[in-house]
């Protein structure tokens, strides 16, 4: 199979501190196309009673996925990134991320089991603030296309 | 809250939006997202891979849909849970006349799943298709639409 299994349960090391910035949450709402003010006008924001600009709901996949590049990273996992299709995500927000905010996220891997002659491998990332305080949980499941897949 | 929840009702369709991407669209998200696989914006290298050809982000797909929801509700702070999992690829084929030019559509529609009056949250399920361009010879007008999105969820917070 195309995921070591022995890195089943590791938990690798946190990523650098991501600041988030009030473009990067105006640029990723506009690359999804959203509509709602809060993303972009701070005066919407302020009177809808946030700190600052909110993120949208996927904003977290940026920092997730900092942190799940150390496993897709690690040679002991043995993944090949270039046979990696997105099979499953999900976020579970503790809180809204707001800009201003610092952040950073720790992935340990949750499961893996064969599919086929490839492989499902499922990351969990805790995003966390400067105090550890719960922000987000990510679930990412990615399949590793086998040689014949 | 745009919405109240008293108003919500089972199966109730709240919200539909139909996004018209380009090859613009995935740069513009790979840029947003530090998501440069090139499988997303380099043809060459997206069929080299087995891919009928240039894949939106599996995230720009999930984004725009649970953005639906959120511009519906009017607050991002009360989607408090968001999960899909992805089973057909959007392809994105080239097109560009004076500039580049939205060349699929990804066609979305958010109805109420399921409401719990107790602790007044929605589940908003959505669904969301795409024509199948993996033929090239298949114009976008005659191209069967493909469910892209299984189990596409988001739960919205009235507090």
């Amino acid at each position: 199979m195309s995921v070591n299994p022995d890195v089943l349960g590791r938990t690798y090391p946190s990523i650098a501190p991501y600041q988030v910035s009030r473009e990067a949450v105006r640029a990723f709402a506009a690359a999804v196309h959203a509509q709602a003010p809060v993303h972009s006008d701070l005066d919407a924001a302020r009177a809808a009673g946030h700190a600052d600009l909110v993120a949208p709901p996927t904003f977290a996949i940026i920092v997730a996925q900092k942190a799940e590049a150390a496993v897709v990273a690690d040679p002991e996992a043995g993944i090949d990134f270039s046979r990696v299709v997105h099979a499953d995500q999900r976020f579970t927000h503790h809180r809204a991320i707001v800009a201003g905010d610092e952040l950073t996220a720790a992935t340990t891997v949750d499961a893996v089991r064969a599919v086929g002659t490839g492989g499902m491998v499922t990351f969990r990332t805790e995003i966390v603030d400067p105090e550890g305080q719960p922000v987000s949980t990510a679930l990412s499941s990615l399949l590793v296309r086998g040689e014949d897949q | 809250m745009n919405v109240e929840f008293e108003s919500l009702e089972k199966g109730q369709e709240v919200a539909t939006r139909t996004v018209e991407l380009s090859r613009a669209d995935l740069v513009r998200y790979a840029a947003a997202s530090w998501d440069f696989n090139p499988i997303h914006w380099n043809e060459p290298f997206a069929t080299s891979v087995g891919l009928p050809n240039v894949i939106a982000h599996g995230m720009l797909t999930m984004g725009a849909a649970m953005q639906v929801v959120v511009d519906w509700a009017g607050d991002p702070a009360a989607v408090t849970d968001v999960q899909t999992r992805f089973t057909k690829p959007v392809v994105v084929p080239n097109a560009f006349g004076a500039e580049v030019e939205p060349s699929t559509t990804l066609s979305i529609s958010a109805k109420v799943g399921a409401l719990d009056p107790e602790a007044r949250t929605a589940r908003i399920d959505l669904t969301v298709t795409a024509p199948d361009l993996s033929d090239p010879g298949v114009a976008r007008d005659a191209a069967p639409a493909l469910k892209v999105l299984v189990k596409a969820q988001a739960l919205v917070v009235w507090r």
